[in-house]
Formats: C-alpha cells, sequence, structure tokens
C-alpha cells in the first residue's frame, strides 16, 4: 500500500483534488476569522454557505454570468451578515443563540425557495459550471500543472488570505478592527466606532461565506442539492481556532484539512475493505476535533470574543 | 442606535413581547406564502387545524413533541450551566441506536433476561450513550479549554457517519431489502399507546415526568443551584466553594441523557428500528424550543407542542395547497430571532445614538 500512496501524492491529480476541498474552507475560514477578530462569534456560517450555494446557482441558473452569481452570493451572504450584527452588535444578543438562527434561518428560507421555484423537478437543473483555467498557467513549472486544472475561485481563495493578512496587520481599518475585538473600550475611546467596525467586519466576513457556498454550486458541481454543505462550515469554525486566528496559518490549516480529506477519499478506495467507508467519511471530523485539542493550551482568543460592547455599561 | 436599560419592565411589555413576535414572525411567513402563490388567510388556518384542530392532528402533534420536549430539556439545562450543547442531534442518535443494540441485537432471545429487566436495560443504555457522547466535550471543555460548541457540532456528524457505519453493518437489518435500517427491538419492548387510534406513545408520559423532575432540580436541589450559579457566574460560584468542573460534567450528563432517552422514545415508541432519516433535526430544533422556553423546563414543554403543531400541520396543509413544507422550519427558525429580540426590548430601549461627544 505504501508504494501506491507515494505515487497518489506524485500525480498533479492528487494536489488538484487538495486545492478543491480546501477552496469553500478557505473562503469560509477567512470569513470566521475577519467576525471573530472583530470580536463576534458567527455560528451563521453553516446556513450562509446553504443560501449563498443556492442564490449563486439560481443567479446564474436564470441567464447571468457565473461572476453574476458569485456577487450575488456575496450579497446574499452579507445581508445574512447585516442581520447577524444587528443581533449581535446592536442589541448585543447571545452571539451562539442568533449565530444558530441565522443558520436556521438561512438554511430554511432556501430549501423553500428552492422547493417554490422548483416544484416538481426530480434531477436537480444543472448550469454551465467554472471550467479548469489552463492557457498559459499550463507552461508555468511544478505548480503549472495544478493551478490550471482549477477554478478561478480556487486562486480567488489563495488570494484572499494574503489579502486579509495585510488589510488586518497593515491597513488603519485592520488596526480598528482588531482593536474592537481586543480592547473595545480603548477602541472606542480612540474615536473608533465599535458597533460600525464590527457589523462591517461581520458583512464582509459573511460575503466571504456567501461565496464559500457559491463556490460548491457553481465550480465543484453544477447544481443545489440539498444537505449539499455538510457541516463544512463547522469545520470553519474549528479551523479559525486552529489557525490561532491568523490568516496565514488558517489557511495553512484549511490546506492541511484539504490534503487529509483527499487522501481519505484515496484511501477508501484503495482499502475500502479495511474499515466501511464510512469511517473514512469520519475522519475530517475526528481531525477538527483532534485539531481543536492540539492548539487549546495555546489558543490566542481575541480578548473582546463573544463579549457583547454597551457602551458606557461595565 | 444604541440600547438604554428600562428603569422598570412593565408587565403589559412582558405580555404583549412575545405576541408582538409571533405577530411579525407570522407577517414575515405571509410574504413568503403569497410568494408561492396560496392564499395566506386559508394557508396559516390549513396549518393551525392540521396541528391542534383534530383528534388525529392532536395526537400527531403530541407524538412529535415527544423527543422535541426530550431535547428541547437537554439544551435548556445544559444552557443553564452554560455548557453550549448543541450535539443533541447526535446524542439522540447514540440513544436510538444503543435502544436497538440493548432491544434487539439478541436474535429475539432477549439476552435470557425478563422483559421487564431488558426494558429497564434499554432505557438506561439510550441515556448513558447519550450521555457518553456528551461528556467528552464537556470533560475537554473543563480540563482544556476546548470550545464545546464546535465539539459537540462535529460529534453529531462522527456520531450520523457511525450509524450508518452500523447499519451497514453489525445492526443490519437483512429482510430490509437494502434499505438502511437496523434490526427491530423486541416486540415486547416497545412503549404502549395511551390512546386508542393513534400513535401516541409512553414516551409522551416520559418526557413530561422528565419536565417536572427538571423542574424540580432546579427549583429544590443543591445541584440546580450550583448549575445556575455556574451559569451566571463561574467565578463566584468557584469562590463559593462550587467545583465548577464537576458540575459541568454532572450536567453533561443529564442533558446527554435527556437527548439519549428521545432516541430511544422514538426507537420503542415509534420506529421500532433505527434509520438515517429519523430525526429531521430533532436536536437542532431542540435549541431553539430551549430559548423559546427560556429555558424553563416546564415551558419546554409547551414550546415543544408549538413547534410540533407547526410541524405536523405544515405537512398536511403542504399536501392540500401545495406551499412547499420547509415553511414550517422558516417559521420556527424566525420566531427564534423574534423571540430574541423580543426578551432583549423588554428590558431595554432602542434610542437613536447621540452624536459622539455630547
Amino acid at each position: 500500500m505504501m508504494p501506491d500512496l507515494l505515487d497518489t501524492l506524485g500525480t498533479a491529480t492528487f494536489w488538484v483534488a487538495v486545492l478543491r476541498i480546501a477552496t469553500p474552507l478557505i473562503l469560509g475560514t477567512m470569513g470566521v476569522l475577519l467576525c471573530e477578530r472583530a470580536g463576534v462569534l458567527n455560528l451563521g456560517i453553516e446556513g450562509i454557505m446553504v443560501a449563498g450555494a443556492f442564490s449563486g446557482w439560481f443567479v446564474v441558473f436564470v441567464g447571468n454570468d457565473l461572476w453574476v452569481g458569485v456577487a450575488a452570493a456575496a450579497l446574499v451572504g452579507a445581508a445574512f451578515g447585516l442581520l447577524h450584527g444587528w443581533l449581535t452588535v446592536t442589541l448585543a444578543l447571545s452571539q451562539h443563540v442568533s449565530g444558530l438562527g441565522i443558520t436556521l434561518f438561512a438554511t430554511s428560507l432556501s430549501y423553500y425557495s428552492y422547493r417554490v421555484l422548483f416544484p416538481k423537478v426530480s434531477s436537480p437543473p444543472t448550469i454551465t459550471p467554472f471550467g479548469e483555467m489552463h492557457g498559459w498557467l499550463d507552461s508555468v513549472p511544478v505548480v503549472g500543472p495544478v493551478l490550471a486544472a482549477l477554478t478561478p475561485l480556487t486562486l480567488l481563495a489563495l488570494a484572499v488570505a494574503p489579502v486579509l493578512a495585510w488589510l488586518l496587520n497593515r491597513t488603519p481599518a485592520g488596526l480598528a478592527l482588531r482593536a474592537v475585538g481586543e480592547n473595545p473600550a480603548a477602541a472606542e475611546s480612540a474615536g473608533i466606532s465599535v458597533g460600525a467596525v464590527r457589523i462591517a467586519a461581520i458583512a464582509a466576513g459573511s460575503a466571504l461565506m456567501g461565496v464559500a457556498g457559491a463556490f460548491l454550486t457553481t465550480a465543484a458541481f453544477n447544481a443545489f442539492f440539498f444537505n449539499m454543505v455538510n457541516g463544512r462550515g463547522w469545520v470553519c469554525v474549528a479551523l479559525v481556532v486552529f489557525g490561532s486566528w491568523r490568516p496565514g496559518k488558517a489557511l495553512l490549516g484549511a490546506l492541511l484539512f484539504g490534503f487529509f480529506d483527499a487522501l481519505q477519499l484515496r484511501l477508501a478506495q484503495s482499502a475500502g475493505d479495511v474499515l466501511p467507508y464510512q469511517f473514512w467519511l469520519m475522519l475530517p471530523f475526528v481531525l477538527s476535533i483532534l485539531a481543536l485539542i492540539a492548539v487549546s493550551r495555546k489558543a490566542a482568543y481575541p480578548q473582546a470574543l463573544m463579549k457583547p460592547w454597551r457602551k458606557g455599561e461595565r | 442606535m444604541r440600547l438604554e436599560r428600562r428603569e422598570t419592565a412593565s408587565r403589559t411589555a412582558l405580555v404583549l413581547a412575545p405576541l408582538a413576535a409571533i405577530g411579525v414572525t407570522l407577517l414575515v411567513c405571509a410574504l413568503l406564502v403569497a410568494w408561492a402563490g396560496a392564499p395566506v388567510g386559508r394557508t396559516y388556518l390549513l396549518l393551525l387545524e392540521g396541528g391542534f384542530g383534530s383528534r388525529f392532528a392532536l395526537t400527531e402533534t403530541l407524538t412529535r413533541a415527544t423527543p422535541l420536549i426530550l431535547t428541547g430539556l437537554a439544551v435548556a439545562v445544559a444552557f443553564r450551566a452554560r455548557l453550549f450543547n448543541i450535539g443533541a442531534e447526535g446524542q439522540f442518535y447514540a440513544g436510538a441506536l444503543a435502544a436497538v443494540a440493548v432491544g434487539g441485537l439478541h436474535q429475539g432471545t432477549g439476552f435470557g433476561l425478563p422483559d421487564s429487566l431488558l426494558y429497564g436495560l434499554m432505557v438506561l443504555a439510550a441515556m448513558g450513550a447519550g450521555a457518553l457522547l456528551l461528556i467528552v466535550p464537556a470533560w475537554l471543555k473543563t480540563r482544556l479549554a476546548v470550545d464545546e460548541v464546535v465539539t459537540t457540532l462535529l460529534l453529531n456528524f462522527v456520531a450520523l457517519l457511525f450509524v450508518s457505519a452500523m447499519l451497514d453493518g453489525p445492526m443490519k437489518d437483512p429482510t430490509a431489502l437494502g434499505w438502511p435500517q437496523s434490526v427491530a427491538i423486541k416486540p415486547e419492548l416497545e412503549f404502549g399507546r395511551l390512546l386508542e387510534r393513534s400513535r401516541l406513545h409512553s414516551g409522551f408520559l416520559w418526557a413530561i415526568g422528565a419536565a417536572l423532575v427538571l423542574q424540580w432540580i432546579n427549583r429544590a436541589t443543591a445541584l440546580g443551584f450550583e448549575m445556575s450559579a455556574v451559569g451566571s457566574n463561574p467565578r463566584a460560584a468557584s469562590f463559593l466553594g462550587m467545583r465548577v468542573s464537576a458540575v459541568m460534567l454532572k450536567t453533561a450528563v443529564i442533558s446527554g441523557a435527556l437527548a439519549g432517552l428521545a432516541g430511544a422514545a422514538e426507537v420503542a415508541g415509534r420506529t421500532g428500528y433505527v434509520t438515517l432519516d429519523m430525526s429531521p433535526g430533532y436536536g437542532y430544533t431542540g435549541i431553539v424550543i430551549a430559548m423559546l422556553a427560556g429555558l424553563s423546563p416546564l415551558r419546554v414543554v409547551v414550546a415543544a407542542i408549538f413547534v410540533a403543531g407547526i410541524l405536523v400541520g405544515a405537512d398536511s396543509m403542504s399536501r392540500v395547497v401545495g406551499v412547499p413544507n420547509y415553511i414550517a422550519d422558516v417559521i420556527v427558525a424566525v420566531s427564534l430571532l423574534t423571540m430574541l429580540v423580543a426578551s432583549l426590548l423588554v428590558q431595554y430601549r432602542l434610542r437613536p445614538s447621540r452624536p459622539t461627544g455630547t
């Protein structure tokens, strides 16, 4: 089995699979990270991904460009983000409960809309999804064949992490965002509007979650299925902790996760009779839990995470 | 906008707030019903009738409420101690699987035990399995400060995949013609019917009993006081000499056991065996129910019956006017959000924010 495994790791198709699996996780993880660095947990991600997957696909289905679909998914994500922001920042409600409420709301609304728009379809209607990029990318040495076989959304995801790191660490907006997530009282006295910065961060993060969902329906598959997000959102929440709230480490975590998931698929194919396939499918979730345990001792939570900020109230 | 604490919460506001929340929910969902091209008034009437309007509707609603009361209680008891158990769904399946393991995996021999003993063992095993699945994340929380929200969420998927593996393997029903379905429990172990010509079973009494016991624990025992103290201020609780981790673990046992019992009640009261779709999200709906009930055990019963009525009513309404039954999930989700806002506005008022520096 070992030589087989080494062969697998040497092929471009394996690494294409790694990046394809990692793409929605990277986008979702960056979304969660943005919200949490501003001090707000966003458990709406699972539902926002469903809504992004549905709206992105639907906008393309009715005849728009694929990128219009992606933009629509981002807008829908941002809209749910604003709702979460209003509930958790303006009204200072429990971030856990509001987030779960958003997940239930966004999921049920997407399923309901799908059933209203397509009452009697037996097989899900399809679109032409993002194609592989190829072109000049093929001629790039080493990584070329891998990148060329991916969709532009994966490149976008890979670019989001360094851009986010730069925004957070090198710009005044990023400083303001970190300030409201670490010490809102100090931020307020420095003239930063804690509420506005937090709500903006949640909306932007949720837009990324929407795009993460849209990747599933406009690039990974070509149709919308019920249960297609299937826990990916929760995995993203775990990956942010694993990545100690840093974009670079979180990106690495998402890629590592994609690596193990792709490996798991190959192993299930070649060694499926050793263990029932369900145990291979469990691996990503078990790995996420183990990752959380591994970093638990040095988890550096943003200091004001999950602490609502009420001006003038101690 | 900013929040300003009200000096006194007025009695009228306390009564009006939930009504306003329900009103807003119905209004939002009316738009969705109209979008589906159905008459709004008739749809709501059919939904209400389908959930509460006849003997059949009522018994179906109470049958559906049974697992919801138990998962609602599981979440309520955990949240009260600030143990955010989002894993009732997985614990439900763990309980259902354990019930079949004890009640059905003996080729009809009953392990040579009398039925009454086996019945007790079946229920205990289900509660134990549910508790076990929550003890792990609770222990990780108290010991290593691993966030239990994420671990319990992830364990739901692990549990469901484990059930799937069992239904393909050692617990598979060989006569089920390829459907992923477990062997059935011994017929003698099934919960008795409470009423003729209905599916309502004695699991409903277990659920009501659990609510009463939990109410008693909360009101009259040291543990109840400890759980609420740990929930409202763990530091103060530990200064008072309470062992916060121990309280947390006890809470986890109670909470997981309740969700496991829900699984056993569905197996022994309704299906007789385990399938992969036996819970349409009872664990997650339990969270909504616990929140709607303000974490009070007795109000969990009321909230669960309300939610069950909507779910049952939506199914029958959907068959008549063709509005997708997912509307029930939308109603439940929106009512959670509006109820949250309403309960806040009883204590606070929203004021337009003044420009800073005044």
